[in-house]
């Protein structure tokens, strides 16, 4: 086990269009980068090929702060994957990152799965390398400040 | 479209737990339409139009065939996953009777889940990409997590206890113990199993997850003069719509509202069709994917305010005949079947009838206003209130 949660979960690989690959690629960096319109200059999340105020085709990436507040959240029990059984509670966070127009991202919440959950809460992005993996792949993870 | 189209017949198989039925699934499907038809007294020659969702593998040129009808006029899927056409599917075929289209639709779902693929399961696969590879890689896969997340934050919001989605879950296990026709009949649930049984994911007990079936279900749908030289009292579409507000499908979770059933532009419309209020409607089927998508598509069709949902989702509140809000009457996708929704319209004509297994007080035997919610907190959603002879020159006419 080498994240926070079991291995064999599928893992993330870009999109065949490509449409997601600068996240992707920026993660494995240690950096994270999200859809923002080069038109109206506004925050995109997920990533799509117009851009939904001002419908420009120019969408750009840009770094952001991987900083956040817990928008929602929730802690699992039942495995719906076999890679999973066994494991044990954990938790997900739904992540709105105010700093980009309040976009949210999905990750896991890292300590321990019965602490409090509090809708609010400020949180600081980790980047969970998994380099030996075949393909390799970067997940973002989240910590309470 | 208000009052065009009314049911001739409805008809569904038996009920199974998911991956048991005995017979292949076009044939469950052949069999419910078939029910419908004797049901509705009509020759399965009339049918010419059939009307399903959420990619259902039964095609209608398939059925046609088999069936042997005339002339195919009308073959139509609602787009969306879960069981969010089960009304939409209604409100495609009224459309098409509405308009000329076709003149006899038959809406129906038809699952046999030993056959196919288990429904609503994780991916097995090495690698994920697309939307999906933004949420799957950290456990989030399943209906159950994609919506507790708006769920908790929606309780969060409007300070609703675990005692509102227990309610919900509990009326419809009541509900069930007098329909022979229901899973759970012979099966009922305390407040006690509830609290102590497992989490699937917080804020939903096992009991607050519709169950997995195999089976099906089919309503027909006739213009209103030709239902009123049928034998059953006509119960009338008086509106049906699908849809949902701004950018709920935007990918990872970021719907601009979050907390909400997909309802708040859905259900104005519907009332607005059907010229009806919350206040003239008898009786609600509420699709339980899960108990909070209950809750909230509750509050958003108008019947109670988000701040009174602990005070109003009560299992006294919610029982019939008594209660002051009757939910799921024959037990709902919780207990009676999860015929994605299907079977929770063919109730909501049951109480228009006067032969549902819980079925409320009427002079003349059953309701004239009956609402059937479906599929919450996926896109498109719907809904459908049906009416009885008494609408169509009564309220809002």
């Amino acid at each position: 086990m080498s994240g926070y949660l079991a291995d064999g979960l599928p893992v993330p690989v870009p999109s065949s269009d490509g449409r997601d690959a600068p996240y992707w690629e920026a993660l494995a960096e240690n950096r994270l980068v999200l859809q923002r319109c080069n038109n109206c200059r506004g925050w995109q999340w997920g990533p799509e090929w117009i851009c939904h105020r001002c419908r420009s085709f120019d969408l750009g990436w840009e770094e952001t702060e991987a900083t956040g507040v817990i928008y929602s959240h929730e802690r699992v029990w039942h495995p719906v994957h076999p890679a999973l059984k066994d494991h044990g509670p954990f938790v997900i966070v739904l992540v709105e990152l105010p700093q980009c127009d309040g976009v949210r991202v999905v990750g896991n919440l890292l300590g321990d799965p019965m602490q409090d959950l509090v809708i609010g809460t400020p949180v600081t992005g980790v980047f969970e390398h998994h380099r030996d993996h075949d393909p390799p792949y970067t997940l973002l993870q989240w910590r309470v400040d | 479209m208000r009052g065009a189209a009314a049911v001739a017949g409805v008809g569904q198989t038996t009920y199974w737990k998911w991956g048991q039925a005995d017979e292949p699934e076009f044939k469950l499907a052949l069999r419910a339409i078939m029910a419908a038809c004797e049901d509705a007294g009509i020759s399965p020659s009339e049918i010419d139009g059939f009307a399903s969702y959420s990619n259902d593998r039964t095609e209608a040129s398939r059925l046609a065939a088999a069936l042997g009808i005339d002339e195919l006029k009308y073959a139509v899927m609602q787009w969306g996953g879960g069981g969010g056409g089960a009304a939409g599917a209604v409100a495609n075929a009224a459309a098409a009777i509405a308009t000329g289209q076709a003149d006899c639709v038959v809406a129906f779902r038809a699952l046999a889940q030993g056959q196919f693929g288990r429904f609503g399961q994780g991916p097995r696969r090495n690698t994920i990409s697309g939307a999906n590879a933004h949420t799957v890689p950290y456990g989030l896969m399943s209906p159950a997590q994609m919506f507790a997340m708006r769920v908790n934050r929606f309780m969060h919001d409007h300070g609703v206890d675990q005692s509102a989605l227990r309610a919900i879950s509990l009326a419809s296990y009541q509900h069930a113990q007098t329909n022979p026709a229901a899973t759970m009949y012979g099966k009922p649930l305390t407040a006690e199993q509830y609290d102590e049984s497992r989490w699937i994911v917080e804020p939903f007990h096992i009991y607050d997850c519709c169950q997995e079936n195999d089976g099906a279900a089919a309503i027909i749908l006739v213009s209103a003069e030709r239902a009123a030289d049928l034998a059953h009292r006509p119960t009338y579409v008086l509106g049906a719509v699908s849809g949902s507000h701004h950018r709920v499908g935007a990918p990872v979770h970021n719907d601009p509202l979050y907390a909400t059933s997909s309802f708040t532009t859905v259900a104005p419309r519907l009332y607005e069709m059907a010229g009806v209020t919350p206040a003239d409607v008898d009786v609600v089927q509420s699709y339980e994917n899960f108990t909070g998508g209950v809750l909230m598509a509750v509050v958003e069709h108008g019947f109670c305010e988000p701040e009174q949902a602990n005070e109003f989702f009560t299992l006294d509140n919610l029982l019939a005949p008594d209660g002051d809000f009757p939910l799921n009457t024959s037990g709902g996708n919780l207990a009676e079947a999860y015929m994605h929704g299907l079977g929770l319209t063919i109730e909501a004509i049951r109480q228009i009838r006067g032969t549902s297994p819980n079925q409320l007080r009427a002079a003349d035997g059953g309701v004239d206003v009956s609402m059937m919610i479906a599929g919450p907190m996926v896109t498109p959603v719907s809904s459908v209130i049906f009416g009885s002879d008494a609408t169509i020159e009564g309220i809002g006419a």
